[in-house]
């Protein structure tokens, strides 16, 4: 089998999304302080954790993310009282979801970050980063390999018994 | 690149502005290559213009965007800058007045999140250009929005009596606003009114202050709540409910005039844990301090005997008025207010956490603040500083700097007064007994208008300073002359030697905590604490007194350990914020607000209960959910649970959302 890589270190794309009130505010605190964590996360700013609709960790997944990094107020800081612990119920259903769809739990992970975090929050996306490394690309198929696929015509090859 | 998306708006005429932010940006990220590809490759998506420049948020670059919207009939503008939380509201100005709903706009932020944190400039040009690519696909799906407009209620409402609430509380109601002040303990005046004296100009800390407290307690504009709580907050900006728990005082506000003959009569005395921090008595039934405000005194449950035993009543029996009422009971209070200040302020760090300073074991080891007591000429011993005994007079004192500050075991940060308090100390110990002080610093920080001048001072008045971190205080003699003394075991940084130095007094100066409930009352009101447990500003430098809640707002030492001056400046500029909110009479809120379309809904109520704010009713009659605007404050929880996909959480929709995905997945090497 050919290396898909051609020798390159995997460079893993992880989406990341924030709320607006703590931990959108933890990645600005990272930069204002100039902590240096890798380039592999791209961030998504909801107003809220709550506002997460599974659709779109499947649609970040199905466009070529290899992780999805949720992150939110911690629980009882939640800036609409407890809408983050919805997150959570949400959050549970997803990783079962996944993994029944074979991806590997460490894809998908759920952090708490105040506004006064900027440490943990590039702390954590340091380790997903390098956790996601590890695993390896997701090679999840495209809407077009799929729309491919479904075009072909669906052929069994049989084999001659010797 | 185009976007898959089927519901994919009419072509938009977009405007890409990247910013070097100096070289901020600029010194990680390729600008120009960032806005040149978004112009070539993002043609297809709507992308007219691109173009990099300096400083966007200048005023020239403002006026660039101004005039490519009208020149060339921009319909959209991505700006890839700095945070949002820093300049989208410039950004969407400078939109609006071009002409542009102002919420057409987007800023990415390729600064904080991007150059700031990332070294590789290629991977930090390629991460900018997908943030970019997010942002453009995100705003051909955005749609013209408008602020929501709430009036706002005139009155206000101040927690905490110190002397930042009073502050506040005064400005306010001297322009003419209604103020409800509300006070945990039974009189206003909060640690200030403890203090002797005040550095670095040593004027009487109680004869600034009670004159304030004086003018609170009377003014008209004022309702002063002592002896009360908050309980319950709920609304939004300009229009919140305060549920109030007013204590029962036993003791009739109507009926008392404050002559004293209850406290003089009561037959209970117990150690005064509060204003005299244990060194004094006062009675079960008392006023905190004599020119406490309001005059009223409060019966203690806890220690009166008649709560003990049922017998006694000695307070009812010489009350001239008739005033002891030991039926009365607790009084909610609902009010409406349009601004909430809090400036509840700080704890004193407990020294007995540090048992090697010997704190609660060793009698001559004090707190500041029982040494603000000792010293006070109303204080248990009329002012003279003497050892816990009462009367002896101390020949050689040692003040320890930092307890509880700049020490990664309890508080890493600076309490910033205590340098100040010490040599306030130092000062007042040497005038009153000619004793000989010693100080033991790390640093010495006097930055404050003639703060360094007192320190010289203390200097020339002889005071020795010691800079070292203090070990140990023991009252083990190892040396000959240490017999009977407390010892100090300190090293000398500056000679860089340990040193063993027999005093009579130590006066550790404590440092500011946040206040054990501080966590539960940012809660109460949905505001966030940092780590340490000071409630956060909505900008550190520029936006000090506000908080990420709108409505809410923090003065005084609550944000941080702060002296006199700031917290006083800190309470007429929260006071000058809400007067310019009460002045405008009404204020813009982000029309961030779910909708439900009634023909798509089911009735099936799943976002009923998910609402904390109760802001979705169900019509039985057309079996639909509706959700009052009012009341959301645009979370969009329940926009994600909607089985049937009819709610639209505006400004954050799910296009908006799968389209920014889409875009930032865009880019990849």
């Amino acid at each position: 089998m050919s290396d898909p890589l051609d020798g390159k270190t995997f460079e893993p794309v992880i989406i990341g999304f924030t709320c607006n009130w703590c931990s959108y505010r933890a990645a600005d605190m990272a930069g204002m302080a100039r902590m240096k964590y890798p380039p592999n996360i791209r961030l998504v700013r909801v107003m809220c954790s709550g506002r997460l609709d599974p659709t779109f960790i499947f649609k970040a997944f199905a466009s070529g993310a290899d992780g999805v990094m949720v992150t939110g107020c911690h629980p009882g800081d939640c800036h609409y009282i407890e809408q983050n612990y919805k997150l959570m119920r949400r959050f549970i259903l997803m990783q079962r979801t996944l993994e029944q769809m074979g991806i590997e739990p460490g894809r998908l992970k759920l952090t708490w970050a105040s506004a006064a975090e900027g440490a943990k929050f590039s702390e954590e996306v340091t380790n997903m980063v390098e956790e996601v490394r590890r695993l390896g690309p997701l090679n999840w198929p495209s809407a077009e390999t799929m729309d491919e696929w479904m075009a072909k015509e669906p052929s069994i090859e049989t084999e001659e018994r010797p | 690149m185009a976007a898959e998306s089927e519901t994919k708006q009419p072509q938009e005429r977009i405007g890409v502005y990247v910013c070097h932010c100096g070289s901020n940006i600029a010194g990680t990220v390729d600008v120009a290559e960032v806005a040149r590809w978004a112009g070539e490759e993002l043609k297809d998506d709507g992308v007219v213009v691109s173009r990099d420049y300096k400083f966007m948020c200048s005023s020239l670059g403002q006026e660039m965007i101004q005039k490519d919207i009208v020149e060339q009939g921009l319909t959209r503008v991505v700006v890839a800058a700095c945070s949002p939380h820093l300049h989208e509201a410039t950004f969407r100005n400078a939109c609006a007045r071009a002409g542009m709903n102002p919420y057409l706009c987007e800023l990415v932020s390729i600064r904080e999140q991007c150059s700031w944190v990332h070294t590789d400039k290629a991977k930090a040009t390629e991460k900018s250009k997908a943030i970019l690519a997010g942002g453009v696909l995100r705003v051909a799906r955005d749609t013209p929005l408008e602020p929501m407009r709430v009036p706002i209620h005139p009155d206000v409402l101040v927690v905490g009596g110190g002397v930042t609430g009073i502050q506040a509380a005064l400005e306010l109601a001297n322009g003419g606003k209604h103020v409800y002040l509300v006070e945990k303990d039974s009189t206003l005046g909060g640690h200030m009114a403890q203090l002797d004296k005040t550095f670095p100009t040593l004027d009487c800390s109680a004869c600034i202050l009670t004159p304030r407290m004086v003018s609170a307690g009377n003014h008209p504009n004022i309702t002063l709540l002592t002896w009360s709580e908050v309980t319950g907050v709920s609304g939004y900006v300009g229009n919140f409910t305060i549920t109030i728990r007013k204590k029962a005082r036993f003791v009739r506000e109507d009926l008392c005039n404050g002559c004293g003959v209850c406290t003089e009569k009561c037959p209970k005395k117990v150690v005064d844990d509060g204003f005299e921090a244990g060194l004094g008595y006062r009675k079960a039934v008392y006023t905190a301090f004599p020119q406490a405000v309001p005059k009223y005194p409060v019966i203690d449950v806890e220690n009166c005997t008649y709560f003990i035993k049922g017998t006694c009543k000695a307070c009812e029996k010489f009350c001239p008025t008739g005033a002891i009422d030991f039926n009365q009971e607790d009084e909610i209070l609902t009010v409406p207010v349009g601004n909430i200040i809090l400036a509840t302020g700080y704890q004193t760090f407990d020294a007995r956490r540090i048992p090697q300073y010997g704190y609660g074991r060793l009698a001559n080891v004090f707190t500041s603040m029982e040494f603000e007591r000792l010293s006070n000429a109303a204080g248990p011993t009329g002012g003279k500083v003497t050892l816990r005994d009462g009367k002896t007079t101390p020949k050689t004192v040692g003040i320890i700097h930092c307890v509880g500050s700049r020490d990664k075991k309890y508080n890493e940060y600076c309490s910033a007064i205590c340098c100040m308090q010490s040599l306030k100390f130092a000062h007042v110990v040497k005038e009153r007994t000619g004793a000989q002080v010693y100080e033991f610093y790390i640093d010495m920080r006097t930055p404050g208008k003639s703060y360094d001048e007192f320190y010289l001072r203390n200097l020339e008045e002889g005071v020795l300073f010691v800079r070292g971190r203090v070990a140990e205080v023991t009252d083990v003699a190892r040396l000959p002359g240490e017999e009977g003394k407390l010892i100090i075991q300190a090293e000398d940084s500056l000679i860089g030697k340990q040193r063993r130095i027999p005093v009579d007094m130590v006066i550790l100066s404590t440092g500011l905590e946040p206040r054990d409930d501080a966590k539960e009352v940012a809660k109460l009101f949905g505001i966030s604490c940092s780590a340490d447990g000071w409630y956060i500003e909505r900008h550190v430098k520029l936006e000090p007194i506000s908080t990420m809640t709108e409505g809410v707002f923090i003065a005084g030492c609550v944000v941080g350990p702060k002296d006199i001056p700031a917290s006083v400046a800190q309470g007429s500029a929260v006071a000058a914020r809400v007067y310019q909110y009460i002045q405008q009479g009404e204020i813009s809120l982000e029309p961030y607000r779910a909708t439900i379309n009634a023909e798509e809904c089911s009735g099936c109520r799943i976002c009923n209960d998910l609402c904390p704010f109760n802001a979705i009713s169900y019509h039985e009659e057309e079996q639909v959910s509706e959700v009052n605007p009012a009341l959301c404050q645009g979370c969009g929880t329940c926009v994600s649970a909607c089985p049937a996909g009819a709610i639209t959480g505006w400004g954050f929709s799910d296009e908006q959302i799968l389209a920014q995905i889409e875009g930032l997945m865009a880019v990849r090497s």
